[in-house]
């Protein structure tokens, strides 16, 4: 045996060369080493007592849950699909749907499941309610344009997102507006002089502060006045929209039902809120006690306040207060009460990510000469509103649910218009209701679920949520 | 800082927003018809959707014989029955709707009761469905009388008057019951159906539609009492007679309609048949006043001579509405009964136009 000091690896019983790389145990790998991993190692251990007790029960739970898991799904499917009623080749209404025993067509034998076509004979009513059927194709620009933008905006693969987001947020909240009720409303004729001459004042302040005239409060508030002289030129060319002859014929927001209302409102109050919920969290916590104790006022009273009673109040208390005869459009009273009501949660929301923003990047800022907008604007607000995406979202999420709470002032939103048609006895079967629910349950899950992975991937995108 | 003078701009622009949007309409302090004529419609404030009285049917128009009855009125006024706007109201929001002027008639299976009648500031206009709380039971349960349901559990929804009927009914009978009550009407069913329940009441017209959701319509029986007297019928505000009287006589009109065997297939032909004899001094002068060919009665009401021929022509005789929204042929098939004309032993009976 020759044997060298310097060369151990030469020893014999030392290997020379690395090991093979062995696949993994078996057990380990594959759907069976997940199943193990994951369930079997907890009901497979019946090495002593106390082991064994836990194995059992897990084995039970589990069995347990499988069971129930998979029979609710499963009746679910069968009810939905299989048992489901999809052809009406006659023509009949609940008859479609009831065995001859209950009055109706089918064999005596047959399970009824989902009645599809209860469903395709009302679908129209659940997406426009009883929105005028010569008109209907504007609503269906107005979805469309909806889709198109949302994607134009929301898509960060698009090009031009900014402009898609301006035309968005400005020019088509008029068209749908103008489409949707016909315009040629009128505004009191006080209007046409007090609000452009507002205007022009408010926009005047704003470019002679900007050129330094007018002294100092003029110059100090120059942002403030453009602000507010753009929004009142916006609700001018609003006004001017709403009021002009487009040759449309004009639809009573009475007559909007199921999804459109639902979306008008969610839309309105989504769009709405997050503003104003900004405005009233900086406004809480501003240093001047009278913009302080404002939006703290503001926001505990709408957020100690059920939505459902201020429905109920604008509905039934309002008219009382109002002079007789005098009407106020009841989507305009929704459409306030649910802005008001979730821009009050979204500021605490706003102001949760505004707490959470360090000192320092105000100080910063500052000490590089920012104003306070601008430190708002380009260093608070943006770090502050990513992390709390997920708070956002959660409350447009809410917001959407609670537009069905509009049926307490007699509009039909998409869950008041599908339960007024099981008032209709010509499709009232005992499978009509399901049905019905179960419609609307798949429509307001797509649109939570939609916005739920919107903001995932938001999150993700912008990488705040410091993920472990 | 800006902070406070934007936060305060875009409060006022928001309530000055609203105020702009506010839609000014038509005053009605006046009367209320000739405020009616000059908006050119009637506001007629309908349920959110009961079987038969006012429901929308899959393309979105209002059916029902609480909705005809709108209809009529709006053919009386304007000879056009679409000229109406259909307002649906909660049970909690119908009077004040009412009496704040967002509706011009209340027709929403509203009970004529003496609390509605002199303490809300709305007045009935008369009995165009005369319901009543009834009882369903199981056929398999074998009974065949209210009066053998002592010791019943008994399901019905709360707070509304049947709870308080039913309880009243029981004890004066002597018999022991638990009610079981519900908050939602669905609930009431699916209780009474899953059987946690022996009995179900609510108004009778109800209990039909009722029923028509259950899986085996033909295993219930809805006893022959009814426990309550329900007269449902439109209301007007109180302090307005000339309204008051349009209501009233469109639902008279129809009820004579019929009376006289005028139905909207042969008004014509009648009206052609009397207007000949009518100069003669001939014919049936009964049907001639109805129909606007003798002396006027229309300008007594504010409307136009033919009011009773629109409302006849374009809705039906009250005979006809009953057939189409809750008569035997239609899914509800609920039997004239008491809604049978008073010369058929019913309670329907029209005052005479004269």
């Amino acid at each position: 045996m020759t044997s060298s000091p310097h060369a151990p690896q030469s020893v014999a019983y030392v290997r020379t060369e690395d090991a093979p790389i062995l696949p993994p145990p078996a057990n380990t790998t594959g759907l069976y080493g997940w199943a193990r991993r994951n369930f079997l190692d907890s009901m497979t251990d019946f090495s002593d007592v106390g082991s064994s007790v836990r194995s059992v029960l897990m084995i039970l739970l589990t069995a347990f849950l499988l069971w129930f898991g998979i029979s609710q799904i499963w009746g679910l499917i069968k009810f939905v699909f299989i048992d489901g009623i999809w052809s009406n080749p006659t023509g009949a209404r609940r008859e479609a749907c009831l065995t001859q025993a209950q009055g109706g067509l089918l064999p005596n034998d047959q399970t009824v499941g989902a009645c599809w076509p209860y469903v395709a004979a009302n679908a129209k009513l659940f997406i426009y309610g009883r929105y005028p059927m010569a008109e209907l194709w504007r609503p269906n620009l107005v979805f469309l344009l909806l889709a198109l933008g949302l994607v134009w905006t929301l898509w960060s693969r698009m090009p031009y997102r900014k402009i898609g987001a301006a035309l968005m947020l400005v020019v088509f909240p008029m068209v749908a507006f103008v489409l949707l009720t016909g315009a040629d409303l009128s505004a009191p004729k006080a209007f046409w002089y007090v609000w452009p001459l507002a205007t022009a004042i408010l926009l005047g302040l704003g470019w002679a502060g900007g050129k330094g005239m007018g002294g100092e409060a003029v110059k100090a508030f120059s942002g403030a006045f453009w602000g507010l002289g753009l929004f009142f030129a916006y609700i001018l060319v609003f006004a001017l929209a709403a009021t002009m002859n487009w040759g449309l014929n004009s639809v009573t927001t009475r007559d909007w039902g199921g999804l459109l209302v639902t979306l008008v409102v969610a839309l309105t109050g989504i769009t709405a809120s997050l503003p104003l919920g900004i405005l009233l969290a900086l406004g809480r916590r501003s240093t001047l006690p009278a913009v302080k104790i404002l939006s703290v006022a503001f926001i505990e009273f709408w957020r100690g306040v059920p939505l459902i009673t201020v429905l109920f109040m604008s509905s039934v208390m309002l008219p009382l207060f109002l002079p007789p005869g005098t009407s106020f459009n009841d989507l305009l009273r929704a459409l306030i009460g649910v802005t008001l009501f979730a821009s009050a949660y979204m500021a605490e929301v706003v102001r949760g990510g505004l707490q959470a923003i360090p000192k320092g990047q105000t100080e910063g800022a500052q000490s590089l000469g920012l104003s306070f907008w601008e430190t708002t604007r380009l260093i608070v607000l943006p770090q502050a509103l990513t992390l709390v995406i997920p708070g956002i979202v959660n409350t447009f999420i809410g917001l959407f649910k609670d537009t069905t709470l509009v049926s307490i002032i007699g509009m039909f939103d998409l869950l008041g218009q599908v339960s007024s048609t099981f008032a209709d006895s010509s499709w009232a079967t005992p499978v009509t209701r399901p049905t019905g629910y179960l419609v609307v349950a798949a429509i307001f899950f797509v649109f939570c679920f939609l916005m739920s992975r919107y903001s995932m991937s938001m999150e993700k995108k912008l990488r705040r949520g410091h993920a472990r | 800082m800006a902070l406070r003078h934007l936060l305060c701009g875009v409060m006022a622009v928001g309530f000055g927003f609203a105020a702009v949007s506010t839609p000014a309409s038509a005053q009605t302090s006046g009367s209320t018809l000739s405020a009616v004529k000059s908006k050119g419609r009637l506001d007629c404030g309908v349920s959110q959707g009961l079987p038969g009285f006012s429901n929308s049917d899959s393309a979105g128009n209002f059916t029902g014989i609480d909705v005809d009855l709108c209809r009529g009125v709006a053919a009386a006024v304007f000879g056009d029955p679409s000229k109406v706007r259909f307002r649906t109201l909660s049970a909690k929001e119908r009077f004040e709707a009412l009496k704040s002027g967002e509706i011009d008639v209340l027709s929403r299976n509203s009970t004529w009761t003496m609390t509605r009648d002199t303490q809300l500031g709305i007045i009935f206009a008369g009995v165009n469905y005369y319901d009543g709380q009834g009882l369903m039971v199981p056929a398999s349960l074998g009974v065949s009388t209210a009066a053998e349901l002592d010791g019943a559990r008994i399901c019905t929804n709360t707070g509304t008057t049947t709870e308080l009927n039913v309880t009243d009914y029981f004890r004066s009978h002597g018999m022991s019951f638990e009610l079981i009550a519900f908050e939602k009407t669905d609930e009431v069913g699916a209780a009474y159906e899953a059987g946690r329940c022996d009995v179900y009441t609510t108004d009778r017209s109800g209990l039909a539609a009722e029923r028509l959701k259950f899986a085996d319509p033909e295993g219930h029986v809805v006893l022959p009492e009814i426990i309550s007297k329900e007269p449902l019928g439109p209301a007007v505000r109180q302090g307005d007679e000339q309204w008051l009287n349009v209501v009233k006589w469109t639902h008279y009109a129809m009820l004579n309609a019929e009376e006289l065997g005028i139905s909207s297939e042969n008004v014509d032909q009648i009206r052609d048949e009397q207007a000949g004899l009518v100069s003669q001094g001939q014919g049936n002068q009964e049907i001639q006043r109805l129909l606007g060919l003798g002396d006027d009665f229309g300008a007594v009401l504010g409307l136009p001579k033919d009011w009773a021929y629109q409302v006849i022509k374009q809705v039906g005789n009250y005979g006809e509405v009953y057939e189409a929204n809750v008569g035997p042929d239609t899914p509800l098939k609920l039997a004239r009964g008491a809604n049978a004309l008073w010369t058929n032993g019913g309670l329907q009976y029209g005052m005479p136009v004269r």
